[in-house]
Formats: structure tokens, C-alpha cells, sequence
């Protein structure tokens, strides 16, 4: 190049620039060369208060990590301590809602929407907590195993009060008095009717459902469904809470309405279990859980004369 | 090509690596685009300032002021507007004519943006205006500057930096304001009732009017801002620039001597400058276009009886032009060419598109969510239960009773959480609250038996202005078993 500004090799290709009166770094990419333009004076103080405010930062904040710990910071500030600084105010800003639902009785939570609104939505956290290790996130139970919670069938009584003894006193729950107990006999292991005989049991019991056609066997079978089966599920089959006894004339099985499952369970019966809530739920969660699973679909409604 | 700038000359070898600032004084001026920016000053800054305070009657249901960002509740109103967080794209459609406005305005004007409207610009022209106001002009700016701290040094620096905050802090003051009821925010402001981030915000805001307006100023427009940069790359040969006429102003000289150019070497253009550039080093990224050497020069030409406009806007085209003996150019001519003109359909056509979408969009709305766990549930007597969370959404701002039916599904019923089964019917009524989304629950049944398909949920309003809406739903059942 001509360029009269062009400065010796040995200064390591540096010119100024002629447009700009700027020297340029030195470098040259295909004729691109880089201006070495100064950085504004602010610019630097603006990097001396970045020093400045990390300084502060790490004596104001935990920083230094130490060998079991980090330094604590002059404001004593912890992520933990904050969770627990936040959830504290979401407690105590519930506390009034909950107080008020532990002040109500059950039965009268519909009556109040608002309430009813707030306990089904703590149910519903506090479900997902305890309860669906078994009977699932959905409440839909486990066939054969644990019941469905959000039909319309319900062994010990589907509205809110009896949901809420359910909860607190649990299924055939020892140290507990009031817990929902009762036991069907295994008639078959122990010896109490013969295999015909359930056999016959059977085909009576699937017609009450409509599954199978009145037969020869089913006429057997009513007899002696009279005789061992009607005490706790009705002369009709309809069920009986009292006893915790299955409907046995709707569509809903928990542990299964075919021939060979039904044999089973009249020849070992089977005994559920559910641990009383009461021993280790407040009183308020466990209204509150009675109130979602309440919600669920099946729900029925509190009747003040008793459970039918 | 052109010959960019974007600072004065440097030593060379010996530049240091860091550059102090180089304090701007710029001096007062009168004339056509000063006058011009005065007038727009005044109308940026009343706009900002004064838009929180109107109001604008929406019924008992919803805010009474013009224009509110209401975050609390998801809503952003400007005046007959509401709109939903579901309809952000207005905003968005409202940015991006935003953005192509700026295209038109660059293409047509070149830097008018950053020369009149540009907050750095309105308010460091203000602060700029303080200063004289309390240090006078100029030259008495420059004394002050290099006095020692005498008390009177003392006391104008003092009622200075007052007037700075006064300004700064009402400035991020009229801010909050867009996002709370202006009127009652005022109240709770100043008795200390205000949310702790509405002061955060006044302070954040404050100080960076501070410092941005009162400290920085032009060095905002070189060093950080992106737009210049964009802009430079935007402007084109028929883009206005603020030009000085260097085929006729140079050689320059002074008044006595005619060299034979017309720039009798005044500086004033240098002086007025707002960010500290000498206009006749070329186009360069310091300059913002607003135009103050022209009045400047205009009137020192006027002085000494040489023809005014040595420097003026003008485009790349028309300088040629002008450099090769034609007549002064029409700056009218360079905003009406295709360029701008396809700028300006494009963003028509976007405004059209947003206000036929307002103008169409629904004020009811319906959707559903089926609950997956469990799909469905078979109850005592056979029957299918599927259950949805349906969301209704009022728009209007008044209370409205609508119903909700099935559409399809025909034997199929629906109750709700807070009904018994025994109600079940094919259409419910809700009333849903002024501009809310009501949340329903719904159990819709059907007999066993039935197959697995889809069928739609409908809500029409029940009051005369009607309106409805529809969604498709899955009804799911255990098939054939």
C-alpha cells in the first residue's frame, strides 16, 4: 500500500487509520482491519461497580464455601430459611379459611360454596399425598385389589359424613373402636358349602346383575344365598353398608364379577383394609379429604333421618 | 461510500485505552426545526406524562382509566380495547407495526426516531434545557465547569442536580401509573400504602433517568445503543440526512476573506450540537438528525448575507445531484417512493388485519378438558361417566347467564359438582361473572353400551346480544368386554 500513513512492519503492522485519525490493533483479516478505538471512561466505571457490588454481594450473601458449610453472610440470608419464611405465609394465610372449615361441620360444607371450594382443593393436595399409593392419582382404585373411589358405589356410605368416619377410623383398623369392621366367612375354605353349592351361589348372584339367565343352578343357588348370603347383602343382593357388604346387584365388582372370581371370593373371602387416618391426619385434612373424594362424582347426599 | 465517524480523531499510537468523556455544552438556538422539536417535545412529553390520567367509562366491571396495563388481573385496556392474555398477539401485531413504522419512518427521513421522539433524546434536551436555565449558556456552562468549587459553584450544581431528580423521579412516577388506577396509586404513594415494587420501580426509574438524562446523555446514542447501528444500515441513498454542503461551503474561511466557499469556519454548528459532533466531517453515527446546526447555520448565513440552507436535509441522491449544478432538492420527493410506499401497505395492511380481528373476535368462549385418569368410569347401573373441566369465558364486562348443551352424544346427560345426578338434563345454566372465566365440572353419562366417540359442548349467552361458541370433546367408554 501508498499510504502515507502506513507505519513500519516492526511496529507490528499498526497504522492509523486515515478516515478516523484512530490507530488500528495491528491485525488483518482479508483487508479487514480492527480500529483500536478507546473504551469510553464510564465504561471502566462501570466495571469498578460491578467489583464493588460483587464485594458487597459475597459479605452481605453466603459465599465462601467452607469445609461443611459456606460463610453466612452479614444478612443471614439462606434459600432454606426463605422456603420456610414462604410457606409460613401461605400457612398463615390459609389459617383463616381452615379454621372456619374446622368450625363447620361436615354435612353443612355444600352449604357454604366457598368452603366447600377451599376443602376440596386441600383434599385434593392432601390426597396425592396420602391416599393414591393405593387407590391411584385419578381415585379409580386398583380392580381386585383397592376400591374405586369416584363412582357412585360405596360399601360404608358414600356422603360426607360417613366418607369422613371412613377416613378417620379406617377399615378393620385394630386400636381403633370405631373402625368399619366385619368379616365374611370363607365358605368354601372353611369347609361351610360345598364346591356345587358355591357353584350354584354364583349363578344366583350373576343374575341379580343381569349376567346370567335364571337357570336350574340359580334356583339352587337362591336358596342358599338365602340362607348364608342375605344377612349382610340383603335378601335382594342390594348390599349392606352397615356391614361393609358389597351391592351385588349393580355393575361395579371390585374384586371381579366373572364365575371364577366370584367362586374365589365366597370360597376365601376377602377382608380390605384401610389404615384409620385419624391416628395420623388432623381433623381438618381429613375433612378435607372427605370433601374431594366426595367431589369425585358419586357423592351422596347427606340425609339427617340416617343412612338408608 | 460513506465515510463514517464515530468520534474525533485519536493521538494515534499514543491513544490511551480508555476515553474520558468529552463534556458537551450545547448552545441555545432558535429557529424553524428548534421550534419544531419545542412543539414536539412538548406533545411526547404531555402524552407521557398525561396518558394515565384520562379516563374512560367501561361500565361498573372494569377500570375507568384510558390506558392500564393491569397485570394483577391479566388485562391490558386502551380505551374501547380490552384485551386478554389469549390475545396477546394484538400486542404483538402492535409491536411489529411499531417496528415497521420505525422502517418507514428511516426510510423516509432517515433518523427522525432518534433526532425528535427518541426518550433519550426528549429528555436529555430537557436536562439540557435545565442547565441552561440554572448555569446559562454556554460559554457560562463552560466557565462554571472550570471554576473550583466556589459557593456559588456549589449552589447552582446543588439547585441543578435538585431539578434533575425532581424530573427523573417524576418520570418513573407517571410509569407506575400505566399498571394501577393512577388516582388511587397517587393517594397510596404518598401515604406509604403502595406496593414495595411501585417504589422499587420509582427508584429504579429515577435513577436511571438520572444518570441516563442527566450523566450520560449522548454517549448513550454512540456507545450503547443499538438502533443507530440498524439504522445506518437502513438508511439508503434516498434516506434525509442531515448534510453539510461541502462542494459549496468549503474552502472554508472567514467573513473578510471570501475564499470561495460559503462556511465562514463559525462552529456554531459545532456548538449547538446536542451529542458534540462537527456536522462537516460527513455523516457519522454521533449525528441524531435533529437538525439544530441547520437553524444554527441558517441564521449565520442570514448574518452575513450568504444563502441560508449550507447545511440542510438532504439525501446521498439529491447531494449528487445538487454537487453537479441542479437545484436545491425537494425533501417531499424522497418520502413518496416505492420503497416507503411498500413500508407503509405492509403496515396498513397489518392495521387492517388487527382492527378486522378485533372487530370479529368472540366475547363468549367455550373449552373443555376431559380427565384422563381415570379415561372413564362405569357407575352402578351400568352407565359410562366421562368428566371435563370446562372453562367459560366471559368477555363483556357485565355479569352474563349462559346455558351449556350437548351437542351430539343423544342419550347422553351432564350434571354438575354441585348438583345431584338426579338433575342430570342435556343443557345447564351458568351465570358467569363480568370478564371472568367461570371454571364448570362436568359429569356427562350415557347409557352402557354406548361406543366411544366425539361430540361437542355449546355455549350460547342467554341475553339479547347472544353469541356462542362450541368445542369438541372425546366421550370414552370400555368398548366391547
Amino acid at each position: 500500500m501508498a499510504d502515507a500513513n502506513n507505519v513500519p512492519a516492526s511496529a507490528g503492522g499498526k497504522r492509523i487509520d486515515e478516515a478516523t485519525g484512530t490507530s488500528t490493533v495491528g491485525h488483518e483479516w482479508d483487508g479487514i482491519e480492527e480500529l483500536d478505538t478507546p473504551m469510553p471512561r464510564w465504561w471502566l466505571w462501570t466495571f469498578y461497580l460491578t467489583i464493588v457490588f460483587a464485594i458487597g454481594y459475597m459479605v452481605v450473601y453466603p459465599a465462601v464455601p467452607l469445609l461443611d458449610r459456606a460463610t453466612a453472610g452479614l444478612w443471614g440470608w439462606t434459600s432454606r430459611g426463605e422456603l420456610a419464611r414462604e410457606t409460613k405465609a401461605a400457612n398463615d394465610g390459609r389459617a383463616g379459611l381452615l379454621r372456619q372449615i374446622a368450625a363447620t361441620p361436615i354435612e353443612q360444607l355444600p352449604g357454604k360454596p366457598e368452603l366447600m371450594q377451599a376443602a376440596v382443593a386441600g383434599g385434593r393436595a392432601a390426597f396425592r399425598v396420602n391416599c393414591v399409593q393405593c387407590h391411584g392419582a385419578g381415585a379409580a382404585g386398583v380392580a381386585g385389589l383397592y376400591p374405586n373411589l369416584a363412582d357412585d358405589d360405596w360399601l360404608w356410605g358414600g356422603n360426607l359424613v360417613e366418607i369422613e368416619r371412613t377416613i378417620t377410623h379406617g377399615i378393620r383398623q385394630p386400636g381403633d373402636d370405631q373402625t368399619r369392621t366385619s368379616l365374611m366367612p370363607s365358605f368354601g375354605r372353611d369347609g361351610m358349602l360345598t364346591a356345587a353349592q358355591i357353584d350354584d351361589v354364583v349363578s344366583h348372584v350373576r343374575t341379580l346383575s343381569g349376567k346370567e339367565q335364571p337357570s336350574a343352578a340359580s334356583a339352587r343357588g337362591a336358596q342358599t344365598f338365602a340362607d348364608n348370603c342375605a344377612a349382610c347383602h340383603g335378601p335382594a343382593g342390594q348390599g349392606g353398608r352397615p356391614f361393609g357388604a358389597p351391592n351385588l346387584a349393580d355393575q361395579i365388582w371390585l374384586y371381579g364379577g366373572s364365575r371364577e372370581t366370584i367362586a374365589a371370593s365366597i370360597h376365601s373371602a376377602h377382608a380390605g383394609v384401610m389404615p384409620a387416618w385419624g391416628q395420623r391426619l388432623d381433623p381438618v385434612t381429613i375433612k378435607m379429604l372427605a370433601a374431594y373424594v366426595h367431589s369425585l362424582g358419586g357423592g351422596e347426599e347427606f340425609d339427617a333421618a340416617g343412612p338408608r | 461510500m460513506l465515510p463514517v465517524l464515530d468520534s474525533p480523531p485519536h493521538p494515534g499510537e499514543d491513544a490511551p485505552l480508555y476515553e474520558k468523556r468529552r463534556a458537551v455544552f450545547p448552545k441555545a438556538v432558535d429557529g424553524l426545526y428548534r421550534r419544531i422539536k419545542w412543539g414536539w417535545m412538548g406533545v411526547t412529553l404531555a402524552i407521557y406524562y398525561g396518558t394515565p390520567w384520562l379516563r374512560w367509562d367501561r361500565g361498573p366491571y372494569a377500570p375507568d382509566q384510558a390506558v392500564l396495563v393491569d397485570l394483577a388481573h391479566r388485562r391490558f385496556y386502551m380505551f374501547g380495547i380490552e384485551i386478554w392474555p389469549h390475545e396477546f398477539y394484538f400486542v404483538a401485531g402492535l409491536l411489529i407495526m411499531a417496528g415497521i413504522g420505525l422502517f418507514i419512518v428511516t426510510s423516509a427521513v432517515g433518523r427522525a426516531w432518534c433526532g425528535y421522539s427518541c426518550p433519550q433524546t426528549v429528555w436529555t434536551d430537557l436536562f439540557q434545557h435545565v442547565d441552561r436555565l440554572i448555569d446559562g449558556d454556554r460559554n457560562a456552562q463552560l466557565r462554571l465547569q472550570r471554576s473550583g468549587w466556589t459557593m456559588e459553584k456549589i449552589g447552582k450544581r446543588t439547585l441543578k442536580w435538585s431539578i434533575y431528580l425532581f424530573v427523573s423521579f417524576w418520570t418513573g412516577g407517571a410509569w407506575i401509573l400505566y399498571f394501577a388506577d393512577a388516582p388511587s396509586l397517587v393517594r397510596d404513594f404518598w401515604s406509604g400504602q403502595a406496593a414495595p415494587v411501585a417504589y422499587a420501580t420509582v427508584a429504579t426509574l429515577t435513577a436511571t433517568t438520572f444518570v441516563l438524562g442527566g450523566v450520560l446523555r449522548e454517549q448513550v446514542c454512540i456507545y450503547m445503543c443499538p438502533w443507530p447501528r440498524i439504522q445506518t444500515a437502513m438508511l439508503d441513498e434516498n434516506s434525509l440526512t442531515v448534510t453539510y454542503k461541502d462542494w459549496r461551503g468549503e474552502p472554508r474561511g472567514s467573513v473578510k476573506q471570501h475564499t470561495g466557499g460559503d462556511c465562514v469556519d463559525c462552529n456554531q454548528c459545532v456548538a449547538v450540537c446536542p451529542t458534540g459532533i462537527d456536522i462537516r466531517e460527513g455523516p457519522q453515527v454521533g449525528c441524531i438528525t435533529c437538525a439544530l446546526c441547520i437553524d444554527a447555520c441558517d441564521a449565520v448565513m442570514a448574518q452575513v448575507g450568504r444563502a441560508p440552507r449550507l447545511i440542510d436535509y438532504v439525501t446521498l441522491q439529491g447531494a449528487e445531484a445538487e454537487k453537479a449544478g441542479a437545484a436545491r432538492h425537494q425533501p417531499l420527493k424522497s418520502i413518496l417512493r416505492p420503497r416507503v410506499l411498500v413500508y407503509f401497505g405492509v403496515w396498513c395492511a397489518i392495521g387492517a388485519g388487527l382492527l378486522f380481528a378485533l372487530g370479529t373476535r368472540r366475547h363468549i368462549d367455550i373449552s373443555a378438558d376431559r380427565d384422563r385418569n381415570p379415561p372413564y368410569m362405569v357407575l352402578s347401573d351400568g352407565a359410562v361417566r366421562n368428566a371435563y373441566t370446562v372453562k367459560l369465558r366471559n368477555m363483556e364486562s357485565r355479569p352474563r347467564a349462559m346455558e351449556i348443551a350437548l351437542l351430539g352424544l343423544d342419550r347422553g346427560v351432564m350434571w354438575s359438582d354441585d348438583m345431584p345426578r338426579g338433575q342430570a338434563a342435556r343443557a345447564l345454566r351458568r351465570t358467569v361473572a363480568a370478564d371472568q372465566a367461570a371454571s364448570v365440572r362436568l359429569y356427562v353419562t350415557a347409557p352402557a353400551g354406548t361406543p366411544a366417540q366425539d361430540f361437542r359442548l355449546t355455549v350460547r349467552a342467554l341475553d339479547a346480544e347472544g353469541g356462542s361458541d362450541t368445542h369438541k370433546v372425546r366421550f370414552d367408554g370400555p368398548g366391547d368386554e
